[in-house]
């Protein structure tokens, strides 16, 4: 079961991080993710983090969404 | 950012279930499928189904790694339990699981040594500490799951713990994809959501076969209501456009390539192996063996037990379920003598199966 919420890394000691999210925290490997820094959000599975969040990406998909939901909202308005 | 209430807001949902609408509208029956438990569950959970258009079905495939793994596979994590030297660790999805004629859960309640692990790195330690004992990890899951167990195989190898061994039996997603759509007997789809965290580790672009080979619609969605509801937009996309290629709209997780670091680590302990899974037989090249240099960390190697072929409940559907053929209330057994609180197969055991997901939730969205 994949755990779908990115955890935030708050220490880091060579391949061992102590990672939070929503209170929860956790102490996983940092092994499969060597770029992975302080402050940076992970996905985490099975007590190894897996990828590092981009968070240049997730802002770029925030703003779409936004950008959609005032799109379909003005095209209601309109048509009221 | 935290990167999750942000992907679960309404006012975009509406207009994303709008667009979807919209996009569909001139198309007949169009058939998607997610390969991942975890999808499956946050479709169910989030009320996605009911937000679709009646001629957009989505159907749940092959994606949980516990309700794949045949019978024979815990008949011999079973018979391993029941060896007096033998510790059995396992993710906790695996207690409950039939086997034959047991199940782990109700070996450790008679006396069994069977850990339940958060870790793969938890089973290594175990062996550390108990020298005298054998360890056995069972190895199961996708390539999400793979490159930890991998890392823990090489932990112990740097650590010199010579008593941890691993009982593989994992799987390979895109070879079931392509196994599941093609042929006489192939289930007939029109895209499929790719399962998000397999792709942060393997990279999107490890899906281009399906697209091309199959001329199946491929995209990577991530688990939030707003990304899966992306991922289906982009679906109904490519159908009516006559497109099918590979697309990410979770980019914030999946790059093209993966996750190189895992990828390695994975490739240097495992290579791949025809493997059988529940309900689709054996696939070639879909699984993983351990490679010669570490044959002595197999069990099957290092301790060869000979047991008859698994036997399943015979009114039990998950493998048609796996397969995509029937939805779960087809089966004569759900619901019935069939519940999460009696499990008779392993889709109604794991959290995550689909027969799970349907009781908990089914009749709220159909």
């Amino acid at each position: 079961m994949c755990i779908g919420v990115p955890m935030k890394i708050e220490q880091r000691k060579d391949d061992t991080g102590l990672v939070t999210a929503g209170g929860i925290e956790s102490r996983v490997s940092l092994a499969l993710v060597p770029e992975a820094q302080v402050g940076d959000y992970v996905i985490v599975h099975a007590g190894f983090a897996i990828q590092t969040i981009d968070q240049s990406e997730a802002e770029e998909t925030y703003r779409l969404l936004e950008e959609l939901a005032r799109a379909a909202e003005e095209e209601e308005q309109e048509s009221s | 950012l935290k990167y999750v209430d942000e992907f679960r807001k309404q006012a975009p949902a509406m207009a994303l279930a709008e667009r979807i609408r919209r996009l569909g509208e001139e198309l007949g029956q169009v058939r998607l499928m997610e390969v991942c438990g975890t999808h499956t569950m946050s479709i169910f959970r989030n009320g996605i189904r009911g937000m679709l258009p009646s001629n957009i079905r989505l159907l749940s495939g092959p994606g949980c790694p516990v309700c794949v793994t045949p019978t024979g596979t815990i008949d011999l994590a079973i018979a391993l339990a029941r060896r007096p030297e033998v510790v059995v660790a396992t993710f906790g999805d695996m207690m409950r699981v039939p086997g034959s004629d047991s199940s782990l859960e109700r070996e450790r309640a008679a006396g069994a040594d069977v850990r339940v692990i958060y870790s793969p790195l938890d089973a290594v330690r175990f062996a550390a500490d108990q020298p005298e004992r054998k360890v056995v990890l069972l190895s199961v899951g996708f390539e999400t799951t793979t490159p930890g167990m991998a890392a823990s195989l090489l932990q112990a190898e740097a650590q010199a713990v010579p008593n941890f061994y691993l009982l593989c039996a994992h799987k390979l997603i895109p070879p079931a994809m392509l196994a599941l759509t093609g042929g006489a007997e192939g289930v007939r789809l029109d895209g499929f959501l790719c399962p998000a965290h397999v792709c942060t580790v393997i990279g999107s672009e490890a899906l281009r076969p399906v697209a091309t080979e199959r001329g199946i619609p491929c995209v990577v969605a991530g688990f939030e209501p707003l990304d899966i509801l992306r991922g289906i937009e982009g679906l109904v996309a490519q159908v009516a456009e006559d497109r099918a290629e590979v697309e990410n709209v979770y980019r914030r997780a999946v790059r093209p390539e993966g996750n190189p670091v895992a990828i390695a680590t994975s490739d240097r302990v495992f290579e791949t192996a025809d493997t059988e899974w529940r309900g689709l037989g054996i696939i070639p090249g879909s699984g993983l063996a351990i490679r010669e240099e570490y044959r002595h960390r197999d069990i099957t190697h290092a301790f060869p037990l000979e047991l008859a072929p698994g036997r399943d409940h015979p009114g039990c559907a998950c493998g048609e379920v796996l397969a995509g053929r029937i939805e779960p209330p087809e089966c004569g057994l759900f619901g019935k003598t069939c519940t999460p609180q009696n499990p008779i197969g392993p889709c109604m055991v794991s959290s995550e199966g689909t027969c799970s997901a349907h009781y908990k939730y089914g009749e709220l969205d159909e």
